[in-house]
């Protein structure tokens, strides 16, 4: 057989909560590799060829939009940035993450729980200023500014929440996600909220105090983001104001 | 059958669609966004290398200003644009940029001081002015005079995406997202909404609005290799195509990228280039000097696109055949610039191809070919934005306004999407609180029904044909026939092929009989209203008999001024066609503040040009010399040879740093 053109055996959990008649299954489908093939085209090739019931949720394919994230092999990831040369033995199982509402097969309803989230951690500039856009802008630290692009590069993919212990016990727990996106505008000096407000946002076992260091989110973050090193930021700056 | 009524309805949830839906809520109306997919996920979150605005901030954009980017705009288009549109678009650009940056975008900012750059292979020092540090920060991209894109390393659209949509939920806007429009709803020359579908219960509904906006960005998926995301399928198009009412222009100016990635087509942005990397034929050779002496790799997109190809086609191309590319060299920044301002590239190096660009030398470098980038044409519009089904409007790469003509600058993308969410928007906001709903439920509650026996119909098709095997088929058409390189042959055969493809659409026969969550079913209504798309698209590039901006034709290799300054106007009036009507819309040039002229790259010599031209141009010269004698400065000039409308907010002067207040 010529190199790069083996098959795959990939199972994937079929289930459709929306129709009564639906019960979870896996179901496993034999796919012919090709050169630098991704789960985004493993997945196409398998919705065009063999099975055109089967759900997933791709857009950008490129690991910038955030849509794919599934359990590969049992571990949370983007599927398009998944290559299937990784997989030495050929088998790969795929499921749909835990902690979001379940739409079909491996997708999930991510863009409902972030929604709910941004307005939750308010995740949005708060100003009392108005900007004159006729006039130059405010200036900017530029190393405070890439600080900020830093944890603005944040996808919002879902996968540090599927990753997270604390939010399988904990349902209503912010996850890194959130906790990022408040370190994000309390370093943004747009922003004039100060550490009280924050405070009110996460300042309980949903939020900040929830999370037990198991740092399951960095492991998993597609986009590197330092989660580790700003949930202990965070919460140094919020046990002062708890105490305070 | 459910009816949501609301104010103003906008379909697409990408960055032109979302600020317009700020515009309408700030002037009190009560907003809805239909998204097929998260709005966050929206397509705009892939734009990498920036947005042009003329700050004039850093030291290599000093001088910049409204005119510089007025000229570039309608040189990169061909002259193919609406120069009031362009000069609308230019001065509002500064405003826009502004704005996103006190709504949290984290723009690169300038640091004081001096700082090495790569310009031209040569490393150069670059010294940064005092009274710059801290202001947004602009970076080199193709065919413009200075470097004027603005950008937050090489995620700027995820940023700018971000910041807009977050100012959305703000103010408490209605996004729905997974549900799709799949008709709209328009009586006697207006339109009052759209027939929605929900992709995850299949339910249908309507939603009836005073004003109706799409917003649905491009129509790349007609091809196969393309950089645009899955969602790019020219569905908003087809809506306001099938009403019979409204044409789209220019939809055979298609543009190709000079640098997606090698197999996948994954965009590697033109920050690459803008920021000094270089492109590099089999034996390492740097070939765009060769081609194009002054501007080299920063031509424009549609000349750098047909440049590697004539290349490659010469046989320097890596590999053989279709299959071959050249190499993008951008090892030559150094690891710690590609590691800070190029790095989603380097991950996406990494990740699809295993390689490391910021490696030193050949193992560094990739491969790189054109493939289906962006779409200039679009829903037509008028400079408001509105269409000729009234109530009806459209902003972003979904409309042909037309700020792009033929070919789009880099950078031109992101900005036209939020500078037309603000100035489209403000116009829509206006119509949405001039106008009351006067739709009878009964018609509506038909509109619902009239789809939803066309579900029933696609249904009980029996056919011998498979609708992903049709859409594979014309996507193969597009790429071979409708590329960069296009011919009479080819494109006779495209349309031909297409009509064909179109026909079979009926031919089908769709395995699952339910309508919830069916992905056949969905592929079956949506690819005949692609295969409009793309008949457009074939159809209209089949008869200019010209090459213009990204629209070459090798049996016409010349840019005809005397017959073509025209726009293409595509109707679909008969919903038993099976082909469009073209109608030509032309370009006046006695109005024109820039006239034709050569653009400062591409072939020279390469013009039919049009009498009124020369004239044109020296009415425009002796107006700008007398005028500039009389002491009178570079708005009241322009305002004498070419008055445009815009908002007065967006009308006002764009300060700049050194100016004074």
């Amino acid at each position: 057989m010529k190199k790069g053109a083996r098959e795959l055996t990939i199972s994937i959990l079929k289930f459709n909560p929306h129709d009564s008649n639906s019960r979870p299954k896996m179901v496993e489908y034999k796919v012919k590799e090709r050169p630098s093939m991704s789960l985004f085209l493993a997945l196409s090739t398998i919705r065009e060829k063999l099975d055109h019931d089967l759900a997933f949720d791709f857009v950008c394919r490129a690991g910038i939009c955030g849509s794919c994230g599934m359990l590969v092999n049992g571990k949370p990831q983007l599927a398009c940035k998944t290559q299937t040369k990784d997989f030495k033995d050929g088998k790969i199982t795929l499921m749909p993450m835990p902690a979001f509402e379940l739409i079909k097969d491996l997708s999930v309803d991510t863009g409902k729980w972030m929604n709910g989230m941004s307005k939750r951690v308010g995740s949005w500039i708060h100003t009392s200023e108005h900007t004159d856009i006729g006039k130059v802008e405010k200036r900017i630290d530029p190393d405070v500014a890439d600080e900020i692009f830093e944890l603005d590069r944040c996808i919002e993919c879902g996968i540090c929440v599927a990753s997270c212990i604390t939010k399988i016990m904990r349902p209503d727990f912010i996850g890194a996600v959130g906790l990022n996106r408040v370190v994000r505008f309390s370093i943004d000096p747009h922003d004039e909220r100060r550490d009280t407000d924050f405070y009110e946002l996460i300042g309980d076992d949903d939020g900040i105090f929830g999370c037990m260091s198991l740092m399951g989110c960095e492991d998993h973050c597609p986009k590197d983001i330092p989660l580790q090193q700003k949930i202990a930021y965070l919460r140094s700056k919020m046990v002062n104001q708890r105490n305070t | 059958m459910k009816i949501h009524y609301c104010d103003s309805l906008i379909i697409g949830g990408g960055l032109a669609g979302l600020r317009s839906a700020v515009a309408a809520s700030t002037k009190g109306l009560n907003v809805t966004v239909i998204s097929m997919v998260p709005v966050k996920r929206s397509h705009s979150a892939a734009a990498q290398g920036g947005m042009q605005a003329s700050l004039g901030n850093s030291k290599m954009s000093q001088g910049d200003n409204e005119d510089l980017h007025f000229v570039d705009t309608v040189k990169g288009s061909d002259w193919g644009c609406d120069q009031e549109v362009a000069r609308m678009f230019v001065n509002t650009a500064p405003k826009a940029i502004r704005e996103l940056a006190a709504w949290g975008v984290p723009w690169t900012r300038i640091k004081e001081g001096s700082r090495s750059a790569i310009i031209n292979e040569e490393k150069v020092t670059i010294d940064e002015d005092p009274d710059a540090d801290g202001l947004i920060h602009s970076r080199d991209f193709g065919g413009t005079k200075k470097w004027r894109t603005c950008f937050s390393a090489d995620a700027t659209g995820h940023s700018m995406l971000f910041s807009v949509a977050n100012e959305a939920i703000k103010r408490d806007i209605e996004i729905q997202d997974r549900k799709e429009a799949i008709s709209l709803i328009h009586k006697e020359d207006r339109c009052y909404g759209a027939v929605v579908r929900d992709l995850i219960t299949g339910e249908l509904s309507a939603y009836v609005a005073k004003g109706t906006m799409i917003a649905t960005g491009g129509y790349g998926r007609l091809y196969r290799t393309t950089t645009n995301a899955v969602i790019c399928e020219g569905i908003g198009h087809a809506l306001a195509l099938e009403t019979g009412k409204v044409p789209l222009g220019n939809m055979e100016a298609v543009q190709f990228h000079p640098t997606p990635i090698v197999p996948s087509g994954i965009l590697l942005t033109e920050g690459c280039r803008g920021d000094g990397g270089v492109l590099r034929d089999k034996d390492g050779h740097r070939f765009m000097p060769d081609y194009e002496p002054e501007k080299k790799e920063l031509a424009s997109r549609d000349v750098v696109a047909r440049r590697m190809m004539e290349h490659i086609k010469k046989g320097k191309g890596v590999g053989e055949g279709r299959e071959s590319y050249v190499w993008l060299d951008i090892s030559i920044l150094g690891r710690e610039h590609i590691e800070k301002n190029l790095r989603d590239v380097q991950d996406i190096a990494i990740t699809f191809n295993g390689i490391d660009p910021a490696d030193e030398g050949k193992s560094g470098w990739l491969p790189v070919h054109p493939a289906q980038h962006y779409s200039m044409g679009g829903i037509r519009t008028d400079r408001t934005g509105e269409t000729k089904l009234r109530g009806l409007f459209s902003a972003g790469e979904a409309a042909c306004w037309d700020l792009h003509g033929f070919n789009r600058l880099g950078g031109n993308s992101v900005s036209e999407a939020v500078v037309s969410g603000m100035i489209v928007g403000n116009y829509f906001a206006d119509y949405c609180k001039a106008h009351d709903i006067n739709i009878s439920t009964n018609y509506v509650q038909e509109s619902i029904r009239k789809q939803d026996l066309e579900l029933d119909r696609i249904l009980t098709l029996e056919g011998p044909e498979d609708i992903f095997e049709i859409k594979a088929k014309m996507q193969d058409i597009m790429d071979n026939k409708v590329g960069v390189f296009r011919n009479g042959l080819e494109l006779k055969e495209a349309v031909y092929e297409l009509e064909e493809l179109y026909e079979k659409t009926d031919q089908i026969t769709v395995k699952a009989k339910n309508k919830i969550h069916n992905d056949e079913l969905t592929e079956a209504y949506r690819v005949p209203k692609m295969l409009k798309i793309a008949l457009c698209v074939a159809k209209g590039a089949r008869d200019r008999t010209e090459s213009r901006g990204a629209h070459y034709r090798e049996d016409y290799e010349k840019r005809d001024d005397v017959n073509w300054l025209s726009r293409t106007l595509a109707y679909w009036r008969n919903e038993e066609d099976t082909l469009p009507e073209l109608e030509y819309e032309p370009l006046d040039i006695t109005m024109m503040e820039l006239p034709p002229g050569f653009r400062g790259y591409g072939k020279k010599g390469n013009i039919i040009e049009n009498p009124d031209s020369a004239i044109r141009q020296k009415e425009v010269d002796e107006i700008r010399q007398e005028m500039t004698k009389a002491g009178k400065d570079r708005v009241e000039i322009q305002n004498e040879l070419m008055p445009y409308k815009l908002q007065r907010e967006y009308k006002a002067i764009n300060y700049r740093v050194g100016d004074r207040l």
